[in-house]
């Protein structure tokens, strides 16, 4: 189990290395950078601008090293530092801003992944059950349209109908008078009733896809000899049910983790951006839109990595539910 | 059991013993087509996804109007509902537009004139057009008769342009987006999944941790920020392949799991190890008798993947960050529907387009199901 533990462990170290990588790469990747964007604003507003200030403000950034030695600068202050640069768009500490939308970000994509798991769970185990009833119908139904209706979609719909029904459409994630107080129970029930609606339209993909999964894998185990031997010894249909083949379905399901949680963080993203929330979406949005190479790439680098974590904490918990595995 | 001389028996062979016989004799293609024929969403999925795609491809012909042509006069005309029947005769029309002031506001706003009807035919003449730069015509399937009258079947927008036509030729862009990043996708998929099947060891190893490294990453922040990439005045064409490169290189793990998938498998199988005892090449063994045997789940995890491709097309265009105005594609005109208040005002600049996209993947969804179930004809 420990080597099981410890290769998953290194893989998951090199995955947040790659991504980091990659992540760097692709904002460095555009022509021009932020000090060039700047310096044209300056030109056209206020005429000419001294070539050796330029220079200066280049060198001040490290904009004139290579890529790979910005990297490994970037990446050091990171790691050993916990500094992930400045924001030039926002004159800000980049960490600082990171750190902002972080809670909120994993707040949301919590939500969405209880409300898909408690949503897809019951409904796949249900439409199993009732194979070929309406209500199996009905459940793959919801599968396929939470697979074909993109969640931004969803959300200019309901934008649409909160807007025909209130006269505006804001769908924040707290109530306006809770904005700037400190947190109280009161504030965190009022982020809950709140919370739900977009971490519901990030999920819809998700609980679309994993319906199918619980139908399908628990279909599977019912066609299985033990289910007939279990009932002609008289077990009661219930317990027939939620003894075993519940629990074996569940071992695949445990594993979709893996491509689950990258789904519902991009789902989030989008949703953040659509909605205008005061979460990761929405700022790395205006990053890139501003070749804001610190916060994009930080923003980028620690929504990863959580899905890289949450992979891992996965792979745990089939190593505890899965013998197999577990002594592979 | 079937009898061996079928002369010697005088009794005709039952229902069930014909099917078993044509069974066996069938080929493969043949098998996968009786299992597909039985799930009916999934042929209802086929069609409308062929109907979808004749229509864009001939999307001159088969719109009303042209999708770029301004008309001041009509700007935000409302849908204008389809009349079949006049004085009990097939004779289909629809009725004019007339602006009415209200008193109070003093808004402009449009209003059905009953007192105009607007003949409809088929097979009209229009505005003139070239398809896919070969064929010229002005005949259009549907329209006015007279050219010159107002026809909006579900609206216009804010410059007068028929939404109808638009979404008509905005699936042409959106579903050959899908279509190229797709094959793209599969090129990349077959030598890299092709590799690590074949090669196996070390190499397998390497490819799936990458494999596994890109399906660990939330894809649409690292779309983002590649399409974030492509400066505002790149060229239209470029865009557009730049926009199918960027879908592919983050879709195209699927493609490499299942072909590697299936090379391992087959790797073992009789056959192949009886075409190589043949003294069949490594390359005739892959051509000839491996890719051959898994074709049709090449055929079926296409069919999955492009609904997700044209989502994600979709995706990066409403976020500004895809294809642009003037190129009309879905996702290029959910975006012009994503200012809530006017929206609200003139709901036919969402709902065409959002019914079209669903409907679409729909279809598709339930037509790269049938086709994956039909993929195996031997399991059951």
């Amino acid at each position: 189990m420990w080597t099981f533990l410890l290769r998953r462990f290194i893989y998951a170290v090199i995955a947040v290395l790659v991504i980091s990588m990659i992540s760097f790469a692709v904002i460095q990747l555009p022509p021009g950078d932020y000090i060039t964007d700047m310096i044209n604003r300056t030109r056209q507003q206020s005429g000419q601008i001294d070539p050796a200030v330029e220079q200066r403000l280049r060198e001040a950034y490290g904009f004139n090293e290579p890529m790979h030695v910005q990297y490994v600068h970037w990446m050091s202050n990171i790691i050993f530092k916990g500094e992930y640069g400045y924001s030039f768009y926002l004159k800000r500490d980049a960490g600082e801003i990171i750190s902002e939308r972080m809670p909120m970000t994993v707040a949301m994509v919590l939500g969405s992944f209880v409300l898909t798991w408690a949503i897809a769970l019951p409904l796949g185990i249900y439409a199993a059950v009732n194979k070929y009833s309406i209500f199996d119908y009905g459940a793959s139904f919801v599968g396929f349209f939470g697979l074909a209706v993109p969640s931004f979609v969803l959300a200019i719909v309901l934008l649409y109908f909160t807007y025909k029904a209130f006269g505006k459409a804001t769908i924040g994630l707290l109530s306006p008078e809770f904005v700037d107080e400190p947190w109280t129970l009161a504030k965190v029930w009022d982020l809950l009733t709140h919370l739900w609606v977009p971490a519901l339209l990030a999920a819809v993909t998700g609980i679309g896809a994993l319906t199918q999964t619980m139908r399908a894998n628990l279909l599977d185990e019912l066609n299985k000899p033990y289910v007939n031997t279990a009932r002609s010894k008289g077990l009661s249909e219930s317990r027939l049910l939620w003894k075993y083949p519940v629990r074996h379905a569940l071992n695949p399901f445990v594993s979709t983790i893996g491509w689950l949680l990258p789904a519902l963080i991009s789902g989030n993203v989008i949703i953040s951006i659509v909605l205008n929330l005061p979460t990761a979406g929405s700022q790395l949005y205006t990053a890139l839109l501003q070749q804001d190479l610190y916060v994009a790439a930080g923003f980028i680098l620690v929504l990863s990595a959580l899905t890289v974590i949450g992979t891992f904490i996965s792979d745990l918990l089939l190593a505890w539910l899965d013998p197999r595995i577990r002594l592979a | 059991m079937a009898t061996l001389a079928p002369g010697l028996d005088t009794k005709p062979a039952t229902e069930a013993q014909e099917a078993s016989r044509s069974v066996e004799a069938a080929s493969q293609w043949k098998l996968m087509w009786w299992k597909f024929r039985k799930d009916k969403l999934a042929i209802v999925g086929g069609v409308i996804v062929i109907i979808f795609y004749i229509v864009s491809l001939f999307a001159e012909f088969f719109a009303p109007h042209d999708p770029f042509v301004f008309n001041a006069q009509y700007t935000f005309a409302p849908p204008q509902p389809l009349y079949f029947f006049l004085d009990g005769r097939l004779d289909p029309f629809v009725y004019g537009l007339k602006f009415e002031r209200d008193k109070v506001s003093l808004k402009k706003t449009w209003a059905i004139d009953y007192d105009t009807r607007i003949p409809i035919g088929l097979f009209v003449k229009g505005e003139p057009y070239t398809i896919l730069g070969i064929i010229h015509g002005d005949t259009h399937l549907f329209g006015p008769k007279n050219p010159k009258d107002p026809f909006y079947l579900v609206g216009a927008d804010k410059t007068g342009r028929d939404v109808l036509s638009r979404v008509v030729h905005a699936a042409r862009i959106s579903l050959t987006v899908g279509l190229a990043g797709v094959a793209l996708s599969l090129v990349l998929g077959l030598i890299i999944g092709g590799v690590s099947g074949l090669v196996g060891g070390r190499v397998d190893n390497v490819i799936q941790r990458i494999i596994e490294i890109i399906n660990s990453i939330p894809n649409i922040p690292i779309m983002l920020a590649l399409a974030a990439l492509v400066p505002p005045g790149t060229p239209i064409v470029q865009v557009y392949f730049l926009i199918t490169i960027i879908l592919a290189l983050l879709g195209w793990t699927g493609m490499a799991r299942v072909v590697r998938g299936r090379f391992l498998a087959l790797r073992e199988d009789d056959f192949i190890l009886a075409a190589r005892l043949d003294g069949a090449s490594q390359y005739r063994l892959i051509t000839k008798h491996m890719i051959p045997s898994f074709l049709s789940h090449i055929i079926a995890s296409i069919t999955i993947s492009i609904p997700y491709m044209i989502l994600s097309e979709t995706g990066l265009s409403f976020l500004g960050v895809g294809l642009r105005p003037p190129v009309v594609s879905w996702g290029v005109m959910l975006r012009e529907a994503q200012e809530i208040a006017t929206v609200v005002n003139y709901p036919w600049l969402l709902w065409p387009v959002t019914f079209a996209v669903v409907f679409f993947v729909l279809a598709m969804n339930f037509l790269g199901n049938g086709l994956r179930d039909a993929a195996d004809p031997y399991a059951n």
